[in-house]
């Protein structure tokens, strides 16, 4: 089927070439039938790289070892799940992807605004399309999905281990689908730009776009900090990897952009950094997605041996210039329609957090780039490290954290020094009593942490003392119960409160990254059965070894041929806490070269790590078995010298056997972490409060706010 | 690659472009009445609306600010008769451009 799918690549760049024509036409000519036909152009080209994504996804699934691409990244023994989600692990399948989620997204945005805003629109439609067409040029030109190879191999080179985890099957369409919906403001700002429109209309519609960017991108973020964490074998969750920064910085500037919108919104203001923030958020997404792709990273997260760099440096040197023109060439249009009232306001304070943020991300964006810069100009390797980026992002962090709390009790305009006072009292004497509470505890040799617990206490007071008097003011009005009045008050004030329950999610984030960060225990120790070691005031013993051999067997799931392992017995003052099991598998290389054993577990090992997560603490563990000991290697060469290709399997069980008689030493790794499932439990409350926030409220509230008798402050909270 | 295969996709091939072409040219087949029957709203009266809205927001979270002790009685009332004058004059605009009076008994009132 691999002609149909170039069939689809060749149509689909036809449409967007159509697309692209009939939008401007439609916009340049006043023609409502050609920007409606640009318009559709996207939906048919939706629908054409779903066809394709189809056909490449039915050949993994049926192991059609023709299309070169299923035979680099699939095999037989890669479990269904994982051929599934196998396509976007080569560099072919993830541009599929990419510009299939583009194409999804887009359809969906430009569906929704298709009565509104025509003009910008149609021109965002050409911006989308050009996106679009430029991913499918790659892959009809450098990265082609559909190439195929004939006669086909016996067996594919199979799914990188790494890989093979449930997380990896949800992870990449999650950023993916944030990075392309950063684009969708991007475009619209373009569109807007050149239709000479950025009124409140415009500022409406960008902001529940850049709303699901922000949420889905920041999923796609935790997601792979959570597989980095749970599934890989270092027992971290952020490495500050290019990749991972990458992800990050335009979901800062989306931050930004999310709070500054609402002073634009009110205030007529900041219209030249918001439309900044919406095109560098968009070129940052493309930068994320230029950083694995080029070639130039050497990551788990990059495409090893890719080489689209340089269409990437084009496009995005022509964002740049075109954004920088288009800013610059309306910057008249962009006119605050108001000044900053007081220093004491909410504008203020937003503004404040704009630049925590975006200079979060610019020191996020030099340690990225400047090594990669300096290393294309020199030639000589450099990178920057975890402290680096510690030193100064922690004291931004702080900063942020503190500002997510001093926001939402402070008025809009212009607030009073009283009001100020009454409104700090309760959230700052909660941030002493949490100081104080700490030094007792002996907290005061790690003074960030405790100044990142003392900052989040403050958020939490001021954002539950929000929700008190919220809770209050609408029962003295409704009469209502307190939980009633509480999920109106939510219910009718969507955005507002789903921002606080965001911002009582990063607080609990933080809390976790700190505490984590700052009080963990980590221990790299060889151990044999029976033997035990002291970790964070645990005890760890190594009751036994384990041993699986054949896919099928496989406690993972993952496909490994060989599986050595341990099982670990936890304690804590005598008392069991927990039993852990912690795995290696061995996979097949695929390389004959290796012996008919030899290539069975010639594959990189990858490490499935076992752990104890709690609510105070999580216990986790690792196993590198030694599986060179002279006495395992013996088997494996005399396998490799008397057993046909088809029998390797005998001289593995036999290792097996051999491993769990008389275990080597193995190595572990043991981290005793104290309230990682917080940060989880603070991203979900993020999330949570991110799909209150961007719910559409319910047409009832709607008409009832179209009408403006019925929205009167007087009545407003009563009516609900 | 057998024929019959080959034969099933320039079928699905053709099927496809059709399709394409069927979708995006369904506004162009009608366009004379898709001109006339152009229901989108004039961006000016748009971004009026949009910001009329945007002003009764203002109007409710001040209120709610109010509530909720972050604004003194003599600051809301100030600020509350500002954003209703405000949202008089988008009304106004937005009556202008509709060619009527202003529609003073839809403002906001107290």
């Amino acid at each position: 089927m691999a002609p149909l799918g170039r069939a689809c690549l060749l149509l689909a760049l036809a449409v967007c070439a159509y697309g692209i024509g009939a939008s401007l036409y439609g916009v340049r000519g006043g023609r409502a039938d050609f920007r409606d036909s640009g318009r559709r152009a996207m939906y048919a080209l939706a629908g054409i790289l779903a066809v394709a994504f189809a056909v490449l996804e039915v050949a993994f699934l049926r192991n059609d070892f023709t299309f070169n691409t299923v035979a680099d990244t699939s095999s037989r023994t890669t479990p269904a799940l994982y051929r599934a989600a196998a396509v976007w692990s080569s560099q072919e399948g993830s541009l599929l992807l990419w510009a299939l989620l583009l194409s999804l997204w887009s359809s969906l945005a430009l569906f929704l605004v298709r009565r509104r805003m025509r003009e910008v629109a149609a021109y965002a439609t050409a911006v989308l399309l050009g996106l679009a067409g430029f991913f499918v040029v790659l892959m009809l030109v450098y990265a082609t999905p559909f190439a195929t190879t004939h006669p086909a191999p016996a067996e594919g080179a199979g799914l990188d281990p790494l890989l093979r985890f449930p997380t990896m099957v949800i992870h990449p369409p999650m950023l993916y689908s944030g990075y392309t919906l950063c684009t969708i403001p991007l475009a619209f700002g373009i569109g807007a730009l050149l239709a000479r429109r950025v009124d409140a209309d415009w500022t409406r519609i960008i902001r529940r776009f850049a709303i699901a960017a922000w949420l889905l991108l920041g999923a796609g973020i935790v997601l792979g900090a959570r597989w980095s964490y749970a599934e890989l074998g270092w027992g971290g969750y952020w490495g500050w990897d290019a990749v991972e920064n990458a992800s990050l910085m335009p979901w800062l500037t989306g931050t930004a952009l999310l709070h500054s919108l609402m002073i634009q919104e009110k205030r007529g203001m900041l219209k030249v950094w918001n439309m900044s923030l919406v095109l560098a958020t968009g070129t940052l997404a493309v930068m994320g997605t230029f950083l694995v792709r080029s070639g130039i990273l050497n990551s788990i997260h990059a495409f090893g041996g890719a080489t689209l760099g340089v269409p990437f440096v084009v496009l995005i040197g022509v964002l740049i210039a075109s954004s920088i023109y288009l800013v610059v060439s309306r910057a008249k249009m962009l006119r605050s329609e108001h000044r900053l009232e007081s220093l004491l306001s909410r504008e203020s304070i937003f503004l404040a957090n704009n630049l925590v943020l975006v200079g979060l991300c610019f020191v996020i964006f030099w340690g990225t780039y400047f090594p990669l810069i300096s290393e294309a100009l020199s030639g000589r390797e450099s990178s920057v490290g975890p402290p680096w980026f510690d030193r100064y992002t922690v004291p931004l962090a702080l900063a942020l954290v503190l500002l997510s709390g001093i926001g939402p009790v402070i008025a809009w305009r212009r607030a009073t020094l009283a009001n100020a006072r009454r409104n700090f009292t309760g959230p700052t004497l909660l941030a002493l009593l949490a100081l104080g509470a700490l030094l007792v505890a002996g907290v005061q040799h790690k003074p960030l942490a405790l100044a990142m617990f003392c900052c989040a206490a403050f958020v939490l007071g001021c954002i539950g003392q929000e929700f008190v008097r919220g809770t209050r003011a609408r029962r003295a009005i409704a009469g209502e119960p307190v939980p009633v009045a509480l999920l109106a008050l939510v219910r009718r004030n969507r955005r507002r409160y789903g921002g606080y329950i965001v911002h009582i999610g990063m607080a609990v984030l933080f809390v976790g990254v700190a505490a984590s960060s700052s009080f963990q225990h980590a221990s790299e120790l060889g151990l044999s059965p029976g033997q035990s070691s002291r970790v964070g005031g645990y005890t760890v013993r190594y009751v036994r070894p384990t041993a699986t051999i054949t896919p099928r067997q496989d406690a993972a799931h993952t496909g490994s041929t060989l599986s050595l392992g341990a099982v670990l017995d936890v304690s804590k003052r005598g008392r069991h806490v927990a039993t852990l099991r912690p795995s290696q598998g061995y996979y097949d290389s695929g390389e004959s070269a290796q012996g008919s054993v030899g290539h069975l577990i010639g594959g990189q090992p990858v490490s499935h790590i076992s752990m104890s997560a709690g609510l105070t603490r999580d216990v986790w563990t690792a196993i590198a078995p030694d599986i060179s000991s002279p006495s395992l290697q013996r088997i494996v060469s005399a396998g490799n010298r008397t057993l046909p290709p088809d029998e390797g399997l005998i001289a593995i069980a036999y290792l097996a056997r051999s491993y769990l008689r008389s275990p080597p030493p193995a190595q572990f790794h043991l981290i005793v972490s104290p309230l990682v499932m917080w940060i989880w439990i603070g991203a979900l409350t993020v999330f949570g409060g991110g799909l209150i926030a961007i719910w559409p409220v319910p047409s009832a509230l709607r008409r009832a706010e179209s009408v403006p008798s019925r929205a009167l402050p007087s009545g407003e909270l009563a009516q609900a | 690659m057998p024929a019959a295969v080959s034969v099933l996709i320039a079928i699905l091939t053709l099927l496809l472009i059709v399709a394409v072409i069927v979708v995006i040219g369904a506004p162009l087949r009608r366009s004379r009445r898709a001109r006339a029957s152009d229901d989108a709203p004039a961006p000016a009266r748009a971004a009026l609306e949009a910001a009329r809205e945007a002003k009764y927001r203002e109007i409710r979270d001040t209120e709610l600010d109010y509530r909720t002790g972050k604004l003194s009685p003599q600051d809301y009332e100030r600020l509350d008769s500002s954003l209703r004058a405000e949202a008089l004059e988008i009304l106004d605009r937005l009556a202008a451009l509709n060619g009527q009076r202003a529609p003073r008994s839809d403002a906001p009132e107290r």
